[in-house]
């Protein structure tokens, strides 16, 4: 195998690319192979192209990568669709010759044509079982460990009986049978899998979420369904339970943040997971919160925007909504994730940093996060600091809103007599009493933000990788992480001098660090995927420097191709 | 420690002093709210009183429980959350009509069908006190308002009917005046498994001059005398949509109780049935993960 391969897998939505592509990957993990999957599919529920990718490695894997080695297309569109991205050196694995696709030569393209349809169709009589034979094909023509996949593949239909078990089983050799004895193999691809790690598990960006979350002690989830953030709730209504924790479907995305603010007035830890248009909604109470300093954590998963826009494809179009969405002037933190690790150990620090400073904290993951499943350390618990928030115990005059150096005052839960105050909405003196003077209003919004002021200390709030002296230096957020850092590898490899710059906390903007890592470059480049450089435009207005600008914004994240290329252009 | 001898009602009022205009319904609410608390024996550190925005839903501040003043027509849901988090705590919602009915209508109907169990009082005045003179869903049609110079076209809802149809296990109305029953009401609601819903008629001397004390006196009719039943919802139900607020009798009293599962009750179920466990093995879990 060259340094890792890339497997996309293109068909009809609703046809079993995505649980075909999930099996293998699954296998490849417990081979002890690196995986790193990526998943585009329609907004509609059956029909539509749905394309999944997934990148295998002996080594550690950056990012979803530039495209694929192999391309298996199981329907006509798949191929149209994909035709044009074959190069010399590709592999074209389609459904023929009876499947419909009739692939023109292209030169260095090796081809190989497996008859799935007329397998399944004529050989199997279970025309539902075409993905299973392009994915035995797949496995023996690449050498992935056909065991595995068989185990998985048991435990995927064993709820549906042992009849539908072995026509999956019987489909997946029939298409290892048909390379065996048809196919010779001319390319270069074959996997070599590695001694499995223990301690490793596979999950995706949103499960992640929820897992994380869990693990922070979150008590309370309530959300209203909407891609990508769906499975966040998915993961959580099926496991918080076991924790003696509550999860509702509430009527819609107000009703939700305000199930999650009453759980924190009651002191729970409390979250609500969403997307771009939901998070909309939440502007009235997001404030409201931060306001009457309840810790809270939303997650939003980014998706294309503004209005319905891109429901299925990934954008990082909602930081200005985050950052400084809302009337008024009132303190949140936002925080990106990039990998799955990320989702997890960033929500693991909302938690600790909403309970420390009682403020709402806003997760920034996108659509393409949250589907990607990637292989991760198993997290060590007990290496985990978790943060309470300050309670007030006493019983003399209690001051809720008290005006502190830090800007933090002890919250009492109700249950405490001695602690009652009303939580609110309005202005108010430091026993929570309705107050709008001018010096009052002035004194809590500067209490109010005096929490955050040294946040950047506080909390390790970007990466840097550099030694402080480069040509260029790239600041990026969110996903386009992964492909800056594969991008960065590739252009010290070839001699050129870049260092970057990875926050994770992106809102209060990381001043300190940015202006640091400034300058010790030439110049400073921000690549995003929106239109506007909504990060740029932040950094520009909160450090005070004009980076170059690279935005795409065309529902796919950055390749490190892209990210390369660009980095050659001005350097 | 909680004092543990029985509360009067002023016990449970705090120093801030309201700040409704002379007359105004809402005295009435909030004298017989600390009436019924102190004949409960409610905690005030156990009681939690949630409000939305407008004249009545500054109640919380004049009254010593917890409490919390939050957005226009979202006291539901976060009240909501309070319960659900923490059901030993008694949760009691109060607010206007505009807050409750317009702005918040969305969430009246989730919040009886899921029976959560919250007392909601709807202090309702038919017009917009806090914004000064604006029609409220229950405006009577052709009210004139400052937005309705040339009289109200929409056609008022119906209080009781709507908690009715959405579910809501207890329905009750009162009067603002009438604070036997006022208290009564209250007491029983939050003594009630569910979702407790009372519309407390309470005028608005300064704005609206047409649902005064005076108007409303001659009209109420205690609901006992001609409703004994009241795990009959059709008879409520007929009741509500006959004797509005512009028919000749106005009934106030209880329409309507049922027991039913409160959502409490099934959440407190389903971590049973999970073997919900406040010291959960959290490496099992990660343990789905496992390749
Ligand atoms: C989102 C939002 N929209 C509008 C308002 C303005 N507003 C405050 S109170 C109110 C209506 C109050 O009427 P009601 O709920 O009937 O209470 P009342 O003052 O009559 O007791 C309105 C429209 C607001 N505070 N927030
Ligand atoms: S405006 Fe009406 S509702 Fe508001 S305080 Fe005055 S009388 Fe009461």
């Amino acid at each position: 195998m060259g340094k890792d391969i890339i497997i996309r897998v293109g068909g009809e939505g609703g046809e079993g690319v995505i649980s075909a592509g999930d099996m293998l990957a699954k296998a490849s993990a417990r081979a002890g192979l690196e995986v790193l999957t990526f998943k585009t599919f329609p907004a509609e529920i059956k029909g539509g192209y749905a394309m999944y990718q997934f990148r295998v490695s002996a080594e550690e894997i950056l990012s979803h990568g530039d495209t694929f080695n192999i391309v298996v297309v199981l329907n006509a569109e798949a191929y149209e669709i994909n035709k044009g991205l074959l190069k010399p050196g590709n592999v074209l694995v389609y459904d023929g010759p009876d499947g419909g696709i009739d692939p023109k030569p292209v030169e260095g393209v090796v081809q190989y044509a497996i008859p799935m349809t007329k397998i399944s169709k004529v050989d199997l009589a279970s025309p539902i079982s075409k993905n299973m034979v392009a994915l035995g094909a797949v496995v023996q023509l690449f050498s992935f460990p056909m065991d595995s996949l068989v185990e998985l593949v048991r435990n995927k239909f064993r709820k549906k009986g042992e009849e539908i078990v072995n026509i999956n089983l019987k489909a997946l050799e029939a298409g290892a049978e048909y390379v065996r004895s048809n196919i010779k193999k001319t390319d270069k691809f074959t996997v070599h899998p590695k001694k499995p790690e223990g301690d490793a598990i596979l999950l995706s960006g949103n499960e992640a979420i929820g897992l994380g979350a869990l693990v922070a002690g979150c008590e309370f989830f309530s959300c209203y369904p909407i891609t990508p953030a769906t499975e966040i709730a998915i993961w959580l209504a099926k496991h918080l339970p076991k924790t003696n924790g509550v999860v509702v479907q509430a009527e819609d995305e107000i009703a939700s943040l305000g199930h999650v603010i009453g759980a924190s007035y009651a002191g729970a830890k409390a979250m609500t997971g969403t997307s771009g248009p939901g998070l909309d909604l939440m502007t009235e109470l997001l404030g409201f919160a931060s306001m009457a300093e309840l810790p809270l954590v939303i997650a939003d998963v980014q998706r294309g925007g503004p209005s319905t826009g891109l429901p299925t494809k990934s954008e990082q179009s909602d930081l200005f909504l985050a950052a400084r969405g809302g009337h008024g002037d009132f303190p949140r933190i936002v925080l990106a994730t990039a990998t799955i690790e990320d989702c997890f150990y960033l929500t693991v620090d909302a938690f600790n940093l909403a309970e420390k400073y009682q403020m709402p904290v806003i997760i920034l993951s996108d659509g393409s996060l949250a589907f990607r499943t990637e292989k991760i350390k198993r997290p060590d618990l007990a290496k985990l600091n978790i943060i309470n928030r300050e309670v007030y115990s006493g019983n003399g005059e209690f001051k809720r809103y008290e005006v502190t150096d830090s800007g933090i005052s002890a919250v009492s839960l109700p249950g405490h007599p001695g602690g009652q105050y009303i939580a609110t909405g309005l202005e108010h003196s430091e026993t929570a009493a309705p107050k709008y003077s001018p010096d009052y209003h002035a004194m809590m919004t500067e209490k109010r933000f005096r929490k955050i002021e040294n946040i950047e200390d506080e909390y390790a709030a970007s990466e840097y990788d550099g030694n402080g002296d480069e040509d260029i230096g790239i600041i990026s957020w969110g996903l386009t992480q992964c492909s800056v850092r594969e991008a960065v590898k590739r252009c010290r490899d070839k001699g050129l001098k870049v260092s970057a710059l990875y926050p994770k906390l992106v809102f209060p903007v990381p001043v300190k660090a940015i202006r640091k890592f400034a300058s010790s470059v030439k110049k400073v480049l921000m690549p995003e995927v929106n239109y506007q450089g909504q990060f740029a435009e932040l950094v520009r207005a909160h450090a005070g420097i004009n980076p170059i600008r690279y935005d795409i914004y065309g529902g796919l994240p950055f390749t490190p191709e892209q990210i390369e290329a660009k980095i050659k252009e001005v350097i | 420690m909680e004092v543990t001898q029985q509360l009067k009602p002023k016990d449970y009022r705090s120093d801030i002093p309201p700040v409704w205009c002379a007359g105004c319904g809402d005295y009435g609410v909030l004298a017989s709210l600390t009436t019924a608390f102190s004949a409960n024996h409610a905690s005030t550190a156990n009681t939690v009183l949630v409000s939305g925005i407008g004249c009545s839903s500054r109640l919380p501040y004049f009254v010593t429980t917890f409490g919390m003043h939050t957005c226009h027509g979202r006291a539901v849901p976060i009240a909501t959350g309070i319960k659900l988090a923490r059901p030993e705590l008694k949760v009691i919602v109060v607010g206007g009509d505009g807050d409750n009915f317009s702005i918040g209508g969305g969430h009246l109907p989730h919040v009886a069908r899921k029976n959560i169990d919250i007392t909601l009082i709807v202090m309702d005045n038919s017009i917009y006190g806090l914004t000064k003179n604006q029609v409220s869903p229950t405006s009577r049609a052709g009210m004139v308002t400052s937005t309705t110079p040339h009289g109200s076209p929409d056609v008022p809802l119906n209080p009781i009917a709507y908690a009715l149809v959405y579910g809501a296990t207890f329905v009750a109305q009162s009067f603002s005046s009438n604070a036997r029953l006022t208290a009564d009401l209250i007491g029983q609601a939050m003594n009630h498994k569910g979702f407790a819903f009372i519309n407390v008629i309470s005028p608005c001397p300064t704005f609206n001059k047409v649902d005064t004390f005076e108007y409303y006196k001659p009209l109420l009719r205690n609901i006992d005398e001609i409703h004994a039943d009241k795990g009959d919802k059709v008879k409520a139900l007929s009741l509500a949509m006959t004797m509005g607020r512009e028919s000749a009798t106005v009934p106030i009293g209880l329409f309507y109780q049922e027991k039913r599962p409160s959502y409490v009750e099934l959440l407190s179920g389903i971590k049973t049935r999970n073997k919900g466990t406040n010291n959960p093995d959290l490496e099992k879990i990660i343990d789905v993960f496992k390749l």
